[in-house]
């Protein structure tokens, strides 16, 4: 273990915490419908897009409409996206004349990005057209991100309202996320990203002469436009199948620093513009600092983790000082592939530079604990917000009860509707992963579908349920995912782990903001200070803990048990 | 009905629980408690394993008759503490009861009391005589006539009290006596719905309906049970992929250990408890929600009289005009006030006692002049002298009239209204033509009450109080006795407004009162707490009644509120956090078989071999045991004091979280070295 990984892993929570504020004053900023330093350009842009898609832009919705909008607009997304895989030789911009995407993994794929997930049951550079990547899975990669984004904003609304039958208006909250946020942000990240030497073109591959003197060909495209949006919006899906291991993808430490930062930008800004909605910035930072108390304990544990090497790699002569190697980069080294790796998964994006596959088995737990807690630690886009304030409201609800009152956070009394549609909520990705695992790791087309046999092979199959319900995307590897069976359980897993939270999450801020605010008093518990922090990291830990500890023993900790024993 | 305690655990209420327990273990009765309900289940269907290895004589008999046992143990355990919390409301109602059973009416027809009926022919409405010695058959009003009324009955208090037409003290309860005079009632409910009937339902049980906060606690027990539905069913696929199985009885004892039976089996024992308490405060709430509401209360209104302030006014001091000695001024006042039988003139004399020693003295020919509204003075003439005491003006007036007037000192007149910016009456005294100086008299407020307010500052709660006073006077009290806010020159009205002021602000009210003109704001408060000695229509706008009508019990509300919210949030997270350590216990032993390294998670060390069923079987004999050693806290309610809500929730979280955490490590350790010890199994 060496102190410039663990000074790299401090810098950046320190970096997060910094670009945290200026993200989230200007997110408040575009969400309360103030004037930004982008309006002059933008907002010619934005009332012309009204005009002409007839929205009403000065209408709030109810929390109905809200999420009525949110479905509709995901479902015509998901046909739009199957459409286009199934007719991509028959489109333009498809210079390696890839055929149709195979049925089943067009459904997934198309799930998977209008979910946020960017669950890959395929080779990028080898199924889809340019076209593909360009006009679907791209535009995916902001909308699903922008959709995430606006139930998050609504759900702030939640609180802040008083009173108040609405929540905001759905198309507006989606326009100027793509529009003010994610558009601006990913041309200038793509920019940098050219000039770190990522291709963008709409060539097919080079041609090029090895070292051994053979011709090969490498698959270009418009890769940094794709991967700027890609790590922005937390879908995490690669041009490449080896994503940003891939030198194309990631080129060197200082783009795998940009990317990771960007990964929590949005979701740490979100937190802040929270507490701004609602009066009190220190609840957004007290939010933010329990999302960094977890993300720190995970990643020193990884990092550490991987510093240790197993007992049967140090019989066939791996030299211990270098630590766990096997499936990282040289360029980015132990510390930078264990933070990569936590920053992927605790929020929820899924792009990887390394084979969590070949972590040691409690370094590739973390990674795993990150998306079953709930991809609440900093989260997806919007997703990491909403769903770690419905844990925020059961740690509430029993806090609240301590102390002797009808629990209440921000002023907004908590009560069985609320604990109801937060229980829901937070269920709906437990079942989903518990239940496919349970049926994969029972089942001959399951079991079809690992590499590895023993616990090791189980803990592949629970990475892939969880990374779908979370809708996180990152492989664990090893799991052969494109067949009928997992293509089809893994959508469901994705739909219920997007949707089944969302619309209770709807529902919980339609029912706060028709709630008044009460005034808080020092007989109200404070949920801006230590206290609340360690209590709400606590209950997610717990509540996961809970849930998952069955599953857990006989994947990773058996395995990693038998690996002491040994 | 506090005069006699029943004791937590008297022999008598125990015995009927455990009877009463396996009658509550009917599932029929059972399911409105899910977790139990599930428990129940689980222990049924592990008997039905346990009967089907004894036939075909399988190796896991015992260990499946052990657990079956244990879980309908469980079970017991919880009706027990819910027979426990019930016993001593059930001991007050029989006695209760026997104060309605035989109540006779006297009608009155045309001005006529007529032969006795039975009281439950009454009707509403309708007129009845009660004289000494009878029983008032139903609730109602006295129309006329006054009588004292014997009300231990229903309050516990010996002390007689007296009810009278008109006015606020109008409301007489069935079952209670009258003991001197005749009154003529108007029922104002028959029987089934009088205030005895409301109380014996009450102190039963009967009438319990799930209070809001209870309902939400039990959606999120239901979710919890529902996620370890998950974790535990999908357990024999995981075990599958392994090619190997688990024990059926070991998943069902998995599934008892983690869903929240601790707080499940407590929960309606510490709702019992919770009214019970209020009850033996003498406070009778007409639901568990208004109970609940008082913990929320973040406002208390309060009258100034009676509950601030003793409600007389007492005299504190002599302030001799110039050149007049303290002592002259003392005897002329204590002289005056000799015959004066009000609190104010007895509290002159007493003062004069403490500061000069001044007593008894002869006053055979003395003549008093009593007080009257029209000279607003009193005095008394004797020995040749002409002293008078009262209003300063009249005082003034008084000796102005006289031939001997000697000018009266604009010093006395600065004293006056010195005394009377501070909040107190300035009382003139004065001899024969010379005005001799000024009594103060104080509105004193009540010792203790300036500590009560801090301390609900400290919980969070400003107290409002609200007097008839003009500002001034009403600021001074204000600020002796510690209050936050004041409502001065109040009408009824006024109440209501403020109410409706705060509530609009999202805050919650309590408040306390006894008229009829309190109604509304009774009505409109969240906890509205009426006066037993109040009029009916009071009674009927509140929805608590203190039967000692001791308008400070507000507080004592407010903190069993509390402190009912804060058992259950407590039991909760000490029920969740020892899921932490079952788990511990028994997942090793679970899949043992499968993986036997994991008994590097075993961090307890309990004897978990293949084939030894010590870890599951002390799991789930703490998982039981549990439940009754926590009925004594679950009744009394967790240990409460005001302090900030930071400070109250670090402590609980340390006390119920952390010692959650560890407490079933310990636990279960000690049972399993019992259990592998006597070889159970």
């Amino acid at each position: 273990m060496k102190i410039e990984g663990w000074i790299l892993i401090l810098v950046f929570v320190g970096l997060v915490a910094l670009i945290a504020r200026p993200m989230g004053l200007y997110l408040t900023a575009v969400f309360d419908g103030r004037r930004t330093w982008l309006s002059p350009v933008l907002a010619p842009l934005e009332r012309g897009f009204y005009r002409l898609s007839g929205v009403k832009h000065d209408s709030d919705q109810d929390w109905k409409g809200y999420a009525a909008s949110l479905v509709m607009f995901s479902l015509v997304a998901t046909l739009a996206l199957f459409a286009l895989m199934q007719l991509q030789h028959l489109l333009p911009l498809n210079p390696q004349g890839f055929g149709p995407v195979a049925p089943n993994v067009a459904m997934n794929t198309a799930v998977s990005f209008v979910t946020n997930t960017n669950w890959q049951a395929y080779s990028g550079e080898s199924t889809m057209s340019h076209l593909t990547q360009m006009a679907g899975l791209t535009v995916q990669n902001f909308l699903s991100a922008a959709a995430g984004i606006a139930v998050a904003v609504a759900f702030a609304r939640g609180f802040a309202r008083r009173g108040a039958g609405q929540i905001g208006n759905f198309w507006v909250d989606m326009t100027r996320a793509t529009l003010y946020v994610l558009l601006p942000i990913s041309i200038l990240f793509a920019i940098y990203l050219m000039a770190s030497g990522v291709p963008q073109t709409l060539a097919g591959s080079l041609q090029a002469t090895t070292l051994e003197g053979l011709p090969q060909d490498i698959a270009v495209g418009p890769v940094a436009s794709q991967e700027a949006i890609k790590m922005l919006g937390t879908n995490g899906g690669g041009f490449f199948n080896a994503n940003s291991a891939h030198p194309f993808e990631n080129p060197d430490p200082w783009t795998n620093l940009v990317q990771m930062l960007s990964i929590f930008s949005i979701g740490a800004g979100l937190v802040i513009m929270f507490g701004r909605m609602v009066g009190d910035e220190r609840q957004g930072w007290a939010i933010l600092a329990a999302m960094g108390l977890l993300f720190l304990i995970g990643t020193g544990i990884a990092y550490w983790s991987e510093t240790q090497i197993t007992p049967a790699m140090v019989a066939a002569g791996v030299d211990p000082s270098l630590g766990n190697m096997e499936g990282k980069e040289i360029r980015f080294g132990l510390s930078a592939s264990a933070l990569f790796a936590a920053v992927t998964t605790a929020a929820s994006c899924g792009a990887v530079n390394a084979m969590h596959d070949s972590f040691t088995a409690i370094g590739g737990m973390v990674p795993l604990l990150n998306i079953l807690a709930g991809e609440v630690i900093v989260g997806g886009v919007g997703a990491g917000f909403y769903g770690i304030l419905l844990f925020a409201i059961l740690a509430i609800f029993i806090a609240g009860l301590m102390v002797g009152r009808t629990p209440a956070y921000l002023g907004k009394k908590i009560e069985a509707r609320e604990v109801k549609l937060a229980v829901l909520a937070i269920l709906a990705s437990p079942l989903a992963i518990l239940i496919g695992t349970a049926i994969a790791a029972s089942t001959d087309v399951g079991r079809a579908g690992i590499l590895n046999p023993g616990p090791h092979g189980f803990s592949e199959i629970l990475y892939s349920f969880a990374s779908a319900a979370g809708n996180n995307g990152s492989a664990f590897g090893g799991l052969t995912a494109n067949t009928d069976f997992y293509t089809y359980a893994h959508a469901i897993a994705m739909l219920a782990g997007r949707f089944l939270v969302i619309i209770p999450a709807l529902a919980i801020a339609g029912s706060l903001a028709a709630k008044p605010t009460a005034p808080a008093s020092v007989g109200t518990f404070p949920t801006n200070g230590p206290l609340f922090i360690g209590l709400l990291a606590f209950v997610i830990v717990v509540v996961g803990a809970l849930t998952f500890l069955p599953a857990l023993a006989v994947g990773p900790v058996a395995e990693a048990t038998a690996n002491t024993l040994n | 009905m506090s005069n006699k305690p029943i004791s937590l655990f008297d022999p008598a209420i125990m015995r009927q629980a455990a009877i009463a327990a396996f009658a509550k273990m009917n599932p029929l009765q059972l399911w409105r408690n899910p977790v139990m309900f599930a428990t129940e289940l689980a222990a049924l269907y592990v008997l039905v394993l346990f009967v089907r290895d004894l036939l075909t004589g399988g190796e896991g008999a015992a260990f499946a008759g052990q657990i079956a046992f244990w879980l309908a143990l469980t079970v017991w355990f919880a009706t027990f503490a819910e027979g426990v919390a019930e016993g001593r409301g059930k001991a007050q109602a029989a006695s209760l009861r026997r104060a309605r059973s035989e109540l006779t009416a006297r009608r009155i027809v045309d001005g006529q009391a007529q032969a006795p009926v039975a009281a439950s022919d009454l009707a509403v409405g309708e007129l009845v005589e009660v004289v000494a010695g009878e029983l008032i058959p139903a609730d109602g009003e006295v129309v006329e006539g006054v009588a004292t009324v014997d009300e231990s009955a229903i309050t516990g208090e010996s002390a007689p009290v007296i009810r009278e037409a008109g006015g606020d003290r109008s409301a007489v309860t069935a079952g209670t006596r009258v003991l001197s005079d005749r009154i003529a009632v108007k029922v104002t409910a028959t029987q089934g719905d009088t205030f005895l009937d409301r109380m014996i339902a009450l102190v039963e049980g009967a009438s319990r309906r799930k209070t809001p906060n209870e309902i939400a606690l039990g959606v999120l027990l239901a979710g919890l049970s529902l996620i370890f539905v998950m974790a535990v069913a999908t357990i024999p696929a995981f075990a599958a992929y392994s090619g190997g199985a688990v024990s059926a009885v070991a998943l069902a004892s998995l599934f008892i250990a983690l869903i929240p039976t601790t707080i499940g089996g407590l929960l309606s024992a510490i709702g019992i408890a919770g009214m019970d308490r209020l009850v033996r405060f003498n406070v009778l709430a007409t639901s568990g929600r208004a109970v609940e509401a008082a913990g929320d209360v973040d406002v208390l209104l309060l009258d100034k009289t009676g509950t601030i302030t003793l409600g007389d006014r007492q005299a504190v001091a002599f302030i001799p005009a110039p050149g007049v000695d303290e002592r002259e001024l003392a005897d002329a006042a204590q002289l005056a006030s000799l015959s004066d039988e009000t609190p104010e003139g007895r509290s002159i004399v007493v003062l004069a006692k403490e500061r000069f020693a001044m007593r008894g003295r002869d006053m055979t020919n003395a003549r008093f002049m009593p007080f009257s509204a029209q000279t607003r003075m009193s005095g008394v003439d004797a020995d040749g002298a002409t002293i008078r005491k009262g209003a300063v003006d009249a005082v003034v007036a008084h000796v102005r009239s006289r031939p001997d007037a000697v000018e009266v000192s604009p010093e006395v007149r600065k004293a006056a209204d010195k005394v009377g910016r501070e909040g107190g009456t300035p009382l003139a005294v004065a001899r024969n033509g010379r005005v001799l100086g000024i009594v103060h008299l104080k509105d004193v407020v009540k010792g203790g009450v300036k500590e009560r307010f801090a301390e609900l500052r400290r919980m969070g709660i400003r107290t409002v109080m609200i007097t008839g006073d003009n500002p001034l006077t009403a600021a001074a009290i204000a600020a002796e006795a510690g209050v936050d806010d004041f409502l001065a020159e109040a009408k009824p009205e006024d109440k209501l407004a403020l109410i409706r002021k705060e509530q609009a602000a999202g805050r919650m009210v309590a408040m306390c009162g006894d008229g009829t003109n309190d109604a509304p704001a009774l009505a409109q408060a969240d906890v509205g707490v009426a006066m037993q000695t109040g009029t009916p229509a009071a009674r009927e706008a509140g929805n608590m009644v203190d039967l000692d009508s001791d308008p400070t019990k507000l507080i004592e509300v407010v903190s069993i509120g509390k402190q009912l919210l804060m058992t259950r949030g407590s039991l909760t997270t000490f029920s969740i956090a020892n899921d932490v350590a079952k788990y511990f216990a028994i997942i090793p032993a679970l899949f043992v078989a499968l993986y036997p390294s994991l008994t590097g998670i075993d961090v307890m060390g309990l004897s978990s071999g293949p084939g030894d069923n010590s870890a599951i079987l002390s799991a789930i004999i703490f998982n039981a045991l549990v439940i009754p050693a926590l009925i004594p806290l679950a009744l009394r309610g967790v240990k409460w004091r005001a302090a900030p809500a930071g400070k109250l929730l670090a402590r609980n979280l340390a006390i119920y979280g952390v010692g959650g955490l560890i407490a079933p490590f310990i636990g279960i350790k000690l049972i399993d070295l019992v259990v592998s010890g006597v070889g159970l199994a």
